[in-house]
């Protein structure tokens, strides 16, 4: 040990000045690593304020919903029995990055959370090519702020519960309220208030060119689609074809667009929850690289402040035993197993990545032509920015990894009588190993795939989606709430249809009572 | 770029607002635990919250999902001694059926159908109140402001000795001091100088007579300042103390019970939960509640609570010997003037025949001018005797104050009470 030990400060207390002085220097090593990060906004805030916090998923301000307050009496009931802790940090994809620390943690966590959420998610938010594209850090907290005040104008003009059911039935279609493919237009506040009336009353009426030439069926019988007379449409322009012409995957979009009986308040809140769903997107698609990487830079930093004697024993081997806490991944027969932990899994490629840069064997060589013996900190920043969960996992995921958490593939098939082990941690297994745990992680495999195939507006305006079904697995028992709900953000008969491999399996309706004429 | 920002003093209960909303859209739910939990506790026992179980499926917030059935890999890690190509047993509990996947088991998770929470004591009073009102709770502190509290109201020249104020008494001494000693000072400084000026002179010129005067004037003067007194009985102040009328914020509750050979146990343990919520309810009002307990058969005893519910006894009944002691402890301990009296009687009906027309008059002369409030209830899924009906003739008098309920088994007991105390809506318009 030839540095000289000057720790900022020991023991466990901390103060505003102790906690600056050890944000500058982390600030100093980040600009050394190029970690390039939003301002920071680091608020200190009590344990109730951070259950708050929790309950309302980290956004700093949120409409008032019954579900975040069943949220916060959940949170607050495993914390009173201390079936878990709370999280010592939560951080927000905004520009300042606004990140919030529980006055009960020690300095060392302070610290520790310092590194990992100030530098470590903060530069990822600002890096990664998902949340680039999909969220507008700018501006979130000014939307928050407009659809806190917009929810709370509704619910005086137009009564409480109206608003609840109304944003019940978006949140259950919360995650199909996302653009997978098209970059949303940014959202600001100011613009959304400055167009939101101006909105509403174009949206208006779009829906009702829409909806205006539809035909009364006579006597309540539904024309077959297509059996319009060219009388009713001399231009043709519903002449054939579905609407929409082609599936739409957002189906909360589609709602905002063609519902036919919601009224412009409506609309704009069903607009809210989609907006908001689109900002969570990202981060549903990169749990494991956005952990992996925080942990990667607080271990990395904590170090570095060790070895320049800017914390003492005492501190870095409290941080050690925290760390090697996060970092746990109990085998799938401990007790405390409960999934793949993605602070584990990430922090565990990324360490390879750069082993894999500075020390690579034969086997990395040959796994990793491209990144073995590269610079190791520009190989992660690719890494990083270029990702999701996904395909970082396909890509990255090394054999060394997959022995070191000692990884297996199981099938599960209904129709056979055993769980197979179809593959483990060896030379046959790996790229099998890899590439289940890279679809594992696939949004598109998590959740099922449904599209809106047909709204009937030449017929009895039911709406029809499809789920494209995979493997033989069928949609789990929420789906007539789910379609319920739909239905009620419809104002007419919703139909899903199971389809796989072109042959239907399954069909549900809401309202059942009509499975009898159903075909 | 760093800001720190301490939001430690920032508003508290964020999510009170979204917590009503959650308690307000289940109330049904936690309504129906709340009742459970008032017929099982104990009286010592309300002081507390209750944990309140929801089921999972009645505020789960669906979305689509998969569901069971159908191939599906899974990667976990911890491999300790599979090999590839291994065959497991599939673990119990999932339903093997390969329809079209219509299992019936649920899709994830085991053992979390109840969603639990815990409401705060608050909250939990709430909702056994909800609705409730104590009867008359107004008329009594506006109408007999008679208890008399100590207030200070300032200092009096005369007083009691341990009443003394040390501090102001001192600070008259030390004013009277300064003023009764300055014109001597003043003349003693003037005869000092007159002395010193004698004393400068030429020695020839010193008039020695006057040298002596001015000496004698000077110890004559000193002497005098000496004897201005170091404290006197006028600088003595005292606190005073003057009386100020109080409204009443104590209440006694007396409980009332026959414990003749024909109550039953479980007739006293359903008299028990109506005592408890009275006095629960009466608590929550006053600052202080004191519960008087009368056992009576034949002959009234007062007792204590334990006795009161659990000790056996068997006998006739005579019902006024308990209405004849309640009127003497009022007499001797709770005038009515100070306290807020409420009784509470349980009985299965059952009553000597001469007796119930006594109770009557007892009720109507002496016992109802001095009430707040007279509850009673009859623990019997029978036809009512005479006491009801000599009853029914005080309620009719005493239509506000005097109330009569039957009890048939404990799930009456709440409805019951809430109808007993339910907000009087003619008083409100």
């Amino acid at each position: 040990m030839s540095v000289a030990r000057k720790p900022i400060a020991t023991g466990s207390d901390w103060n505003f000045d102790v906690l600056e002085r050890f944000d500058e220097e982390l600030a100093k090593l980040a600009d050394e690593y190029r970690l390039d990060t939003y301002p920071n906004q680091i608020e200190l805030i009590t344990t109730e304020q951070m259950m708050d916090a929790y309950a309302s998923v980290g956004m700093p301000v949120g409409y008032h919903h019954w579900s975040f307050g069943k949220q916060f009496l959940a949170v607050e009931q495993a914390y009173k029995r201390g079936q878990m802790g709370l999280a010592y940090e939560l951080v927000i994809n905004s520009n300042p990055c606004i990140a919030y620390l529980m006055e009960e943690n020690t300095l060392m966590m302070q610290v520790l959370v310092i590194a990992h959420a100030c530098y470590g998610h903060n530069s990822f938010f600002k890096g990664n090519y998902l949340f680039r594209a999909w969220t507008d850090a700018d501006s979130i907290v000014d939307y928050l702020v407009f659809a806190r005040k917009y929810i709370a104008q509704c619910e005086e003009r137009h009564g409480v519960q109206a608003v609840e059911q109304l944003l019940d039935a978006c949140h259950a279609l919360q995650n199909y309220g996302v653009d997978r493919y098209k970059r949303p237009s940014p959202i600001s506040a100011e613009e959304e208030v400055r167009r939101q009336e101006e909105r509403e009353a174009y949206l208006q009426t779009q829906v009702n060119m829409l909806w205006r030439t539809i035909p009364e069926p006579p006597n309540g019988v539904s024309p077959l689609p297509g059996s319009l007379h060219s009388d009713d449409d001399p231009l043709g322009l519903h002449n054939g074809g579905r609407y929409p012409s082609e599936p739409q995957e957002n189906l909360l979009y589609f709602i905002e667009k063609n519902a036919p009986l919601l009224a412009p308040w409506q609309r704009e809140i069903v607009r809210i929850v989609r907006k908001l769903a689109q900002y969570f997107y990202p981060q549903r698609q990169t749990q494991v690289m956005n952990e992996g990487w925080a942990c990667f830079w607080h271990y990395t930093l904590m170090n570095r402040l060790y070895d320049d004697g800017k914390v003492d024993e005492g501190l870095m081997l409290e941080f050690l035993q925290s760390h090697s806490a996060v970092i746990n991944q109990p085998g799938f027969d401990s007790p405390y197993y409960s999934g793949i932990n993605p602070y584990a899994l990430g922090f565990a490629i990324f360490m390879d990545i750069k082993r894999i840069c500075e020390a690579p064997t034969d086997e990395d060589r040959e796994w990793f032509p491209d990144i073995a013996g590269s610079p190791w900190r520009d190989t992660v920043e690719f890494a990083m920015r270029n990702f999701k969960d996904e395909s970082f996992i396909q890509q990255f995921l090394s054999p060394k990894v997959m022995r070191d958490l000692k990884l297996f593939l199981l099938v599960d098939d209904d129709q056979v009588e055993t769980l197979e082990v179809a593959a483990i941690h060896n030379e046959r297994g790996y790229r099998r190993v890899r590439e289940a745990l890279s679809t594992q992680y696939a949004l598109s495999v998590r959740e099922p795939n449904i599209q809106v195939v047909e709204a009937a507006i030449r017929g009895d305006r039911s709406l029809t989606l499809n789920h494209v079904q995979d493997s033989r697995r069928p949609l789990g028992r929420s789906v007539y709430p789910v379609i319920r709900h739909l239905q009620q953000l419809w104002g007419f008969p919703v139909h899903l249809v199971s389809m796989e491999e072109g042959r239907v399996t399954r069909r549900y309706q809401w309202p059942i009572e009509e499975e009898s004429d159903a075909s | 770029m760093t800001y720190f920002i301490d939001r430690r003093p920032n508003a508290k209960h964020k999510s009170a607002v979204n917590r009503q909303r959650f308690l307000e859209r289940y109330r049904k739910h936690i309504k129906r635990s709340v009742e459970e939990a008032v017929n099982r506790r104990s009286i010592t026992d309300m002081e507390r919250g209750e944990k309140v179980s929801i089921p999972t499926k009645d505020i789960s917030e669906p979305v689509f999902q998969h569901g069971p059935g159908g191939a599906r890999q899974i990667v976990s890690p911890g491999n300790k001694e599979f090999l590839e190509g291994d065959k497991i047993r599939r673990p119990s509990g999932q339903g093997g059926g390969d329809g079209a996947g219509e299992g019936g088991a649920s899709n994830k998770g085991e053992g979390d159908d109840e969603f639990a929470f815990t409401l705060s004591r608050e909250e939990f009073l709430e909702f056994v109140f909800d609705g409730l009102e104590l009867p008359h709770l107004q008329r009594k502190p506006l109408k007999s402001l008679e208890e008399i509290k100590m207030v200070r109201a300032g200092l009096a020249r005369d007083g009691v000795p341990s009443r003394i104020s040390i501090t102001r008494s001192m600070r008259e001494a030390y004013a009277r001091r300064i003023a009764m000693r300055a014109p001597i000072k003043r003349a003693l400084k003037e005869a000092q100088e007159a002395l010193a000026a004698e004393e400068r002179k030429d020695p020839v010129l010193r008039n020695p007579a006057r040298i002596v005067e001015l000496k004698a004037e000077i110890e004559r003067l000193e002497k005098r300042i000496e004897a201005v007194p170091f404290i006197d009985t006028y600088d003595l102040r005292y606190h005073q103390l003057a009386a100020q009328p109080q409204p009443s914020s104590q209440a006694v509750m007396f409980c009332v019970m026959d414990v003749s050979g024909s109550m039953t146990q479980n007739h006293k343990d359903i008299a028990k939960r109506f005592f408890l919520l009275l006095y629960l309810f009466l608590e929550k009002h006053y600052e202080k509640v004191e519960l008087v307990f009368v056992r009576h058969h034949t002959a009234a005893r007062e007792v204590n609570e334990e006795e009161f519910f659990y000790s056996r006894e068997t006998g006739g009944t005579i019902v006024s010997s308990a209405l004849n002691l309640v009127n003497n402890i009022i007499d001797k301990r709770y005038p009515a003037g100070q306290w807020n009296l409420y009784v509470a009687q349980a009985s299965d009906g059952d009553n000597w025949d001469d007796d119930s027309n006594i109770c009557r008059d007892l009720l109507v002369k002496k016992l109802m001018p001095q009430l707040q409030y007279y509850a009673y209830v009859e623990i019997t899924p029978h036809e009512h005797q005479s006491l009801w009906h000599e009853y029914e003739t005080v309620a009719e008098q005493f239509s506000e104050r005097f109330a009569m309920r039957q009890i048939v088994d404990a799930g009456d007991i709440y409805p019951v009470f809430r109808e007993l105390f339910k907000r009087r809506l003619s008083q409100e318009q």
